[in-house]
């Protein structure tokens, strides 16, 4: 009997049960603690319990404890100490940390991934699929949702404190369109080129485009609009959680991330509907910012 | 033939995302909209789950491997303020909720 498997399916329960009293005034407090205390049992259980596929424990604990010592920290700190009506753009700060932490993971597996391939050549002469086509494309996908909820994320946080302003300019549009473009075209080409070298190329171009895109995409959104787009990155965070549990074989990251992903997404059209708008006319009528407000006001 | 090979080996995991999908959209479908900040920002500490990939990257990186030391770390570090700032402002936010509502 695998405990750290119980750990996982008592968490993921806790997340649903969680995300159902949060949705109801009266336990919505109590839920919000529920998943927290799943969580807690999550992390400690794969601190404690992991094992890999050769049944080998976790090391570098040291690290492992650092790290949470100072997210956890610096987390509780800003949590505790930030005003009331600055809660959102925390929310979107805090947003952004998951899709990072989700992009890195995506980068220190492929750098995995690349290592195992040279090895893989050198010892055999077969030119075919080096890494696994299927785990190459959750890669990415992480990479690439990860990336641009985190700029994105960033970007709406900077705007909910008024250091960034709207900015739009002609053939915004197209220029979104072209990054979206090139994204998609460089992670296709990455899957069928077997150069490790150039791989690696692409994989990074990607990075950079994926970051590129979230800024771009956030940038000429009204500021007034800026929570139902933080709910939108949110959503995507949690798909690229889910491509962390695709990754590792984890249900309970694929439980939360897949959960947060669906519920994000129709939590986002339950907030266009309260202000009598389309997702569509956030996302797309409001380039060109102050054409929106006057709408709205209206 | 790949693409249903590909189905067959991963059938566990894609009836979970179906499933999740349609347990995701009912469980929240009648949030009243005072409640869509709070429960955006709950959810938003639920993803920080991501955290556990990072704990796993991190506890798997050879002492020589630099870039996943490093990145692993600031993987961990970023995802636990995802996950413990996210838990934490989701309270308060709810703390005033429910402060207020006494009143009126």
């Amino acid at each position: 009997m695998n405990i750290l498997t119980l750990c996982y399916l008592l968490a993921s329960i806790t997340f649903i049960i969680g995300l159902k009293m949060l949705s109801g005034p009266a336990s919505a407090r109590k839920g919000n603690l529920v998943a927290a205390a799943g969580m807690s049992v999550a992390v400690l259980g794969t601190i404690f319990l992991y094992r890999d596929d050769a049944g080998q424990r976790l090391g570098n604990y040291g690290w492992i404890f650092g790290g949470i010592c100072i997210g956890g920290l610096i987390g509780t700190l800003a949590a505790k100490r930030v005003k009331m009506t600055a809660m959102p753009e925390m929310v979107s700060m805090f947003n952004g940390m998951g899709g990072l932490c989700a992009a890195l993971i995506a980068i220190v597996e492929f750098d995995h991934f690349r290592r195992h391939a040279i090895i893989v050549m050198e010892g055999t002469t077969a030119s075919g699929m080096l890494i696994p086509v299927g785990l190459l494309i959750i890669i990415l996908l992480g990479l690439i949702i990860g990336s641009v909820s985190f700029s994105g994320s960033m970007i709406a946080w900077g705007k909910l404190n008024g250091k960034i302003k709207d900015r739009s300019f002609k053939g915004q549009h197209l220029l979104n369109l072209l990054v979206l473009l090139a994204i998609v075209a460089g992670a296709v080409y990455l899957l069928f080129c077997f150069d490790l070298s150039l791989m690696g190329t692409l994989f990074y171009l990607i990075l950079g485009l994926a970051l590129l895109y979230g800024v771009l995409f956030v940038l000429p959104i009204g500021g007034a609009d800026m929570p139902v787009v933080i709910s939108l990155l949110n959503s995507f965070t949690g798909v690229a959680a889910a491509c962390g549990g695709f990754l590792y074989d984890n249900k309970v990251m694929l439980t939360g991330g897949i959960l947060v992903g669906a519920a994000g997404t129709l939590l986002t059209v339950l907030m266009c509907r309260a202000m009598n708008r389309s997702l569509a006319n956030v996302l797309i009528g409001s380039f060109g910012g102050g054409n929106t407000v006057a709408k709205s006001g209206e | 033939m790949g693409f249903f090979n590909w189905i067959t080996e991963n059938q566990q995991i894609i009836y979970i995302v179906v499933l999740m999908i349609f347990v995701g959209i009912e469980v929240i479908g009648r949030v009243p909209s005072v409640l869509h900040t709070p429960l955006m920002s709950g959810a938003n500490a639920i993803h920080g789950v991501v955290i556990i990939g990072a704990i796993i990257v991190m506890g798997r990186a050879e002492p020589d491997n630099y870039l996943a030391l490093i990145l692993g770390f600031l993987a961990v570090i970023v995802g636990t303020l995802n996950v413990v700032g996210g838990f934490v402002v989701t309270d308060r936010m709810l703390e005033m909720f429910k402060r207020r509502k006494p009143k009126h």
